[in-house]
């Protein structure tokens, strides 16, 4: 019972913060609203039992990729006004596209409903008596090794190509080089003059025209 | 009557648990404020607050009566659902981390497999106190401090993950419990985790201060400089919510270290009349060993630069740890290879 309760506090609060991020006036509520969306998505895995499921959804969308969006929605001076101007003309692409998805989703439910044996005939059996971290473990590291790998590489490409388009070489820039800086000693930085009383520095370096010299 | 004693007893339970917890826990952050002041002041030759009470033991009860009374002010721009939804964010984010810790063998509220995943989800969140306090200010400077600070931690927290995996591979288990009892060995101290992971213990500190804006990569305030960075605008009650959150995750990341290098509640000789005290006894000492080097470097260490810190987080530290979680993994694989060609 309890669990029922939980279940429907979660995905309720899920649905409407999702329904709230295309519906919220400013932008950056819209993305606030995304965050409280993952967060109750990873508290209804949690009542899944799949914990380490859950705590990577938050670590990785909610403390990394949102962090990104929020940036990114901060520093853009989008006026929104003006975009939803235009909403009524895009409205049968976006109608069409929600239609197209509610269908697959009712597709995959309907699959669950006919054949309810299908998906554990085609997944790995969860292994008893271990936890769910290890039977990611075991599962990800054997079964779908390659597939891991080439998600990885996927995303490794993806990264050097956002590096190669937006690394620029300027020439005439400072840089700093951290280990020239490291080996800087004192005799190279600065050298110790003597000062004599009531002559100055004149006496002391070549150049006469130094203001203690004139006297 | 059945269902008081399945669901309502657990809860209430769970409830005075979890205020205890709240109370012990905001009682030692008050005198850890304390301490963190006068250890600062001790270095500087000072006295510190010596007035409030004997000692000045009373002087964070006072402050928190004086920021109790003062008026909010909120500024006529600001977004003011964000604008105070910040405060409570980080303050409420840094408290529930407590939830999993345990201080003694079992004496945790709620003793979860992925313990310290959700700690280091939880912490992963506080940049969003940072982030919205600066934007709902609608103000440049405490927006700019909000972007830089949240970079800082953003990075810092990377080289935390790998540090806290390559524990993870050594203790084989992501609960906290288990990561203590793995450094339960003969040896007592010399069995803990600071030893074999001595690097990824120093990288650990390190970063632990830069998550948690502490000196010397306090950027997020240096008040010398940008004066407050992104609380700027708060004041009273707000403020001191963010002060609280923020002594609160360093005691965190103090429990943190205790639990992942230092043997949690283990006594350093596994003998006799050191195993007569209490775990929890050790642990609050060990955390407080870590605080104790927090506030020395806060007191010694002069402020790094911007584009230092980030090189210090992501051009050294990512590498070391990165090279270390796969050199550890070898180690732990092949390790066996190793001492059977030897013998």
């Amino acid at each position: 019972m309890i669990a029922a309760l939980f279940f429907y506090l979660f995905a309720g609060i899920l649905v409407a913060s999702a329904f709230m991020v295309i519906a919220s006036k400013n932008p950056v509520h819209s993305v606030l609203y995304l965050i409280l969306a993952f967060v109750n998505a990873s508290g209804l895995f949690v009542m899944m039992g799949a914990e380490f499921l859950a705590m990577i959804l938050v670590v990785v969308y909610v403390g990394a990729v949102a962090v990104l969006f929020l940036f990114v929605v901060m520093m853009l001076d989008v006026d929104f006004a003006e975009l939803k101007r235009g909403v009524l003309q895009y409205l049968p692409v976006g109608l069409l596209l929600g239609g197209i998805f509610l269908a697959e989703l009712l597709l995959v439910v309907g699959a669950w409903v006919i054949g309810p044996g299908v998906p554990a005939a085609i997944t790995a059996p969860i292994p008893a008596g271990i936890t769910n971290t290890e039977a990611i473990g075991l599962v990800l590291y054997t079964r779908y090794v390659f597939f891991f790998q080439i998600s990885g590489m996927i995303l490794l490409v993806a990264m050097i190509g956002a590096i190669v388009l937006t690394l620029r070489h300027k020439e005439r820039v400072k840089r700093q080089d951290i280990s020239v800086q490291n080996a800087r000693t004192p005799e190279m930085s600065m050298h110790v003059v003597k000062v004599r009383q009531g002559q100055g520095l004149g006496s002391n370096t070549a150049s006469s025209n130094t203001p203690g010299s004139a006297s | 009557m059945e269902f008081f004693w399945t669901y309502l007893w657990p809860l209430i339970v769970i409830l005075a648990q979890s205020v205890l917890l709240l109370v012990i826990l905001l009682v030692a952050i008050a005198y850890i404020l304390l301490a963190d002041r006068k250890i600062w002041a001790a270095v500087q030759l000072r006295r510190g607050p010596n007035v409030v009470g004997p000692f000045g033991l009373f002087q964070s009860f006072a402050d928190l009566l004086k920021f109790m009374v003062k008026e909010p002010v909120i500024p006529a721009g600001a977004n003011k659902g964000v604008f105070l939804l910040a405060p409570l964010i980080t303050c409420v984010l840094a408290l529930a981390a407590w939830a999993v810790i345990p201080v003694n063998l079992g004496w945790a509220i709620a003793e979860i497999n992925v313990g310290v995943l959700y700690i280091f989800a939880v912490s992963s969140l506080m940049v969003y106190g940072v982030i919205m306090a600066g934007w709902a200010s609608n103000s440049k400077y405490p927006f700019l401090a909000a972007l830089r600070s949240a970079a800082q931690m953003v990075s810092y927290e990377v080289s935390i993950g790998f540090v806290i995996i390559t524990v993870l591979l050594c203790a084989g288990s992501l609960n906290l419990t288990a990561i203590v009892e793995a450094q339960n060995g003969p040896y007592g101290i010399f069995s803990w985790y600071w030893l074999p992971l001595f690097p990824m213990f120093i990288v650990f500190f390190i970063s632990a201060l830069a998550e948690t804006n502490r000196p010397p990569f306090d950027l997020v305030e240096a008040e010398s400089e940008l004066v407050a960075g992104f609380m700027v605008e708060y004041g009273s009650s707000p403020y001191m919510m963010f002060m609280l959150g923020e002594y609160v995750a360093i005691a965190t990341m103090c429990a943190m270290g205790t639990i992942l290098f230092l043997g949690g509640w283990l006594p350093p000789v596994p003998y006799a009349p050191f195993t007569w005290v209490p775990g929890v006894v050790w642990f609050v000492l060990k955390a407080f060993f870590l605080f104790f080097g927090f506030a020395m470097v806060k007191a010694i260490v002069p402020r790094y630069r911007y584009d230092q810190l980030m090189r210090l987080g992501w051009k050294v530290f990512l590498p070391l740890s990165l090279a270390m979680v796969v050199i550890v993994a070898g180690v732990l694989q092949y390790g066996h290879l190793a001492t059977a060609a030897m013998k």
